[in-house]
């Protein structure tokens, strides 16, 4: 080591331990006797009382509730440190070329300082299933409405009763004497509150004229009154309705409705149809993704996991490029080497020792991930969520009551981050030379 | 940079029509690393009843519907206590790592002693040691000595295995200053707490500042530590909110501005410190 010795002036060694005792103390009684009694605990039951030998850990690899936690960790440390770290890199060669990379740096870098409770808070709001409150799906249906455009009306049905002109059959709703040009065909409908509808036209028979015509409304006024089956003055009607005049099983024709629910067929001026309003009309709109279900749960918490450290990587790896000789990239790029060249062949391959660390410190603290996923996912799914650091929690305290398996389980995580503590201490060892 | 003067015309404008959209992507980027956050602050600032009805982000459209009615609420419930219990725990708990971990790597750095290499390097193993491994074997130490539950148990705790990365940091800091300045005062016959005090000490501020603000934000943000070691009358704000995560849905008015009482001193303190939290990330990223 490159600490300096002093031969004559120094100080006893047994000063040394006067300093060291309080750590020493603390270490030992907090860390290093809890390794030894975990093994030991590792090998007994639940009660502690009976000798087990490696039963513990053979439940970790047969039950199937283990096996689970252990598939998560494979995925989150196969997916979230190269995630985070080539994010971290991106940004961090983006942020060198623009004026305000102090700002940028500190918003990514926020979260570093937010509790990972809080971060689960945050990310529960952000999942939220209804497109009314939680913000990814909101954006994701806006998307995907402007992209598919077609407004369903969900929950709108016709009365059932023997008076009503029309009856739901097999989700699409059919009338049911047969339609003759001539005769305004009416389909009220029920099923949508009237504030839901408040902003809508409203409904109108059709305008006199050839062809078979009709309306299609919602058939109640707020607070009651009206008269069923009649088109009231404050009843409105229901837009874009798609309508199939039907002949036997054929489609004959088929149009929509305007804004005040009214719709014609110009081509059918004589003949005799049924109308069919189709499921297509009552599907409800796409609602966006289920974050929170078991599909999707491990991505999910992940992508907040990515939120909270991509400002660490691009901070460390920032740091690595300022330290990078700009004569070596000026020297490329003067003899015409392209940027994307430059990034290859000269960035890159010099950041790759801070590559590497972000790289080892990311998968250690993949390894320990609790908080995300405890807080993110909601109990129905947290056995599908469940990681192994969460699972020795829950099963030493969190209900399980069996601190044979948790010590098992404890033992089990600090073989994992092993290869990363002998990474340590060898570059330590290097830089100190 | 003066490589403007290599490019020709055309490439200095496809240079800068390049720049505008890294801009534009830079600030969706910085967007959507805010979102979430303003989500939540709005959130806790709107009547539970707006929040089962809408968006948080109709706030653009009304903003008249903010209130502080839910923080009222939540404080009225008793959270202030475990936010007085978080303070409790956090400050004795960064005050003693920095005691401990700064004598310990005053001998690691300054003075001989057989065996130093060797103990240094169990400190830096120790550094990734997962918390899990000591919940079980330390419930049961807490239960021997009679301080499960109390706050005393969750400070020595985190104090505990604070330590590694404490010592770490500042050995590496304190093997830094020049030889002469320790051997001048040695020369000068002052004993060695003395020289440690009055000369290591107050020139590792910076290192004991970037140690501080990491010591503090872990123990402030922890949440599994207390939720095995903390009896409720003592539990922090992260194990109160914890409790209430049940039923997220319906407590969103509590959990909110929780969530957001819980993060403002710590981001507080990030924007205050960030240049200490910076160097101390540079210096000992390995935890």
């Amino acid at each position: 080591m490159a600490t300096p010795q002093l031969r004559r002036l120094g100080p006893s060694p047994a000063m040394a331990w006067v300093f060291l005792a309080p750590a020493l103390l603390l270490l030992a009684a907090w860390m290093v006797y809890p390794i030894v009694y975990s093994i030991f605990r590792s090998f007994h039951d639940a009660s502690g009382n009976t000798f087990v030998g490696l039963e513990n850990y053979g439940a970790i690899f047969s039950d199937s509730a283990t096996l689970t936690t252990i598939r998560n960790n494979i995925i989150w440390v196969v997916v979230a440190p190269l995630m985070v770290t080539v994010l971290g890199l991106i940004f961090a060669v983006l942020t060198e070329r623009i004026r305000w990379a102090t700002a940028f740096k500190l918003v990514l870098f926020m979260p570093m300082a937010v509790s990972l409770l809080a971060a689960g808070v945050i990310f529960r709001l952000v999942y939220e299933q209804d497109p009314d409150k939680g913000v990814a799906n909101a954006i994701i249906t806006t998307v995907q409405g402007v992209f598919s455009g077609d407004q369903g009306y969900p929950g709108a049905r016709p009365r059932e009763n023997d008076a009503a002109p029309a009856v739901l059959r097999g989700g699409a709703v059919v009338t049911k004497q047969q339609a003759q040009p001539g005769t305004p065909v009416l389909i009220p409908l029920v099923g949508l509150s009237p504030d839901a509808v408040a902003g809508f036209a409203a409904a109108r028979p059709p305008a006199a004229g050839p062809g078979l015509s009709g309306t299609i409304w919602i058939d109640t006024v707020r607070g009651g009154g009206g008269t069923v089956n009649q088109i009231d003055t404050q009843e409105r009607g229901l837009a874009g309705v798609t309508v199939e005049a039907v002949e036997g099983d054929t489609v004959r024709a088929t149009t929509q409705t305007e804004a005040d629910g009214s719709f014609r067929f110009d081509e059918l001026t004589s003949g005799s149809y049924g109308l069919r309003l189709p499921e297509s009309n009552f599907t409800a709109a796409f609602g966006g993704l289920t974050w929170l279900g078991p599909t999707l749960i491990t991505p999910a918490i992940i992508g907040a996991y990515i939120w909270v450290w991509a400002g660490f990587a691009m901070v460390l790896i920032a740091a690595g490029l300022s330290a990078i000789p700009r004569d070596a990239l000026e020297a490329a790029r003067i003899d015409g080497a392209t940027e994307w060249q430059v990034f290859r062949k000269i960035t890159v391959p010099l950041l790759s020792p801070v590559l590497l660390v972000v790289f080892v410190t990311m998968i250690i603290n993949v390894l320990k991930v609790f908080d995300l996923v405890f807080i993110i996912a909601p109990g129905s799914v947290q056995p599908q969520a469940n990681v192994v650091a969460l699972e020795m929690w829950r099963v030493s305290f969190g209900g399980g009551g069996n601190q044979g398996l948790g010590s098992a389980l404890a033992i089990f995580l600090l073989l994992l981050v092993l290869p990363f503590m002998a990474f340590n201490i060898r570059r330590f060892r290097r830089d100190e030379r | 940079m003066n490589d403007a003067t290599f490019q020709r015309g055309p490439a200095r404008l496809i240079d800068r029509l390049g720049g505008g959209v890294l801009q534009v992507v830079l600030i969706l980027v910085a967007i959507f690393w805010l979102v979430p956050t303003l989500g939540l602050l709005v959130v806790s600032l709107r009547a539970e009843t707006d929040n089962n009805s809408s968006g948080w982000w109709t706030l653009f459209t009304k903003p008249a519907q903010l209130t502080l009615e839910n923080y009222g609420n939540l404080l009225a419930s008793g959270f202030s206590s475990s936010f007085w219990n978080t303070v409790l725990i956090t400050v004795p708990a960064t005050l003693l790592v920095i005691g401990i971990a700064a004598t310990a790597a005053y001998a690691f750095a300054w003075i001989e002693f057989p065996g130093r290499d060797a103990l240094f390097l169990v400190v830096i193993a120790l550094l990734v040691v997962p918390v899990q491994i000591a919940l079980i074997p330390i419930a049961k130490l807490y239960g021997a000595l009679g301080i499960f539950g109390s706050i005393a148990g969750v400070v020595l705790f985190h104090v505990a295995f604070g330590l590694p990365f404490a010592i770490f940091l500042l050995r590496n800091f304190f093997a830094g200053i020049p030889r002469e300045l320790l051997e001048a005062s040695r020369m000068d016959g002052a004993p060695e707490w003395r020289i440690f005090a009055t000369v290591v000490f107050p020139l590792a501020k910076p290192a004991i500042a970037s140690l501080g603000i990491f010591q503090f934000l872990w123990v402030w943000n922890d949440l599994l530590v207390a939720l095995v070691y903390a009896d409720t009358e003592n539990q922090p704000m992260t194990k109160a909110l914890q409790s209430q995560m049940r039923q997220f849905g319906t407590n969103v008015d509590i959990l909110a501005p929780g969530a957001f009482l819980s993060l403002i001193i710590p981001l507080v303190l990030f924007f205050a410190f960030q240049r200490y939290f910076v160097q101390g990330l540079l210096a000992g990223s390995v935890k």
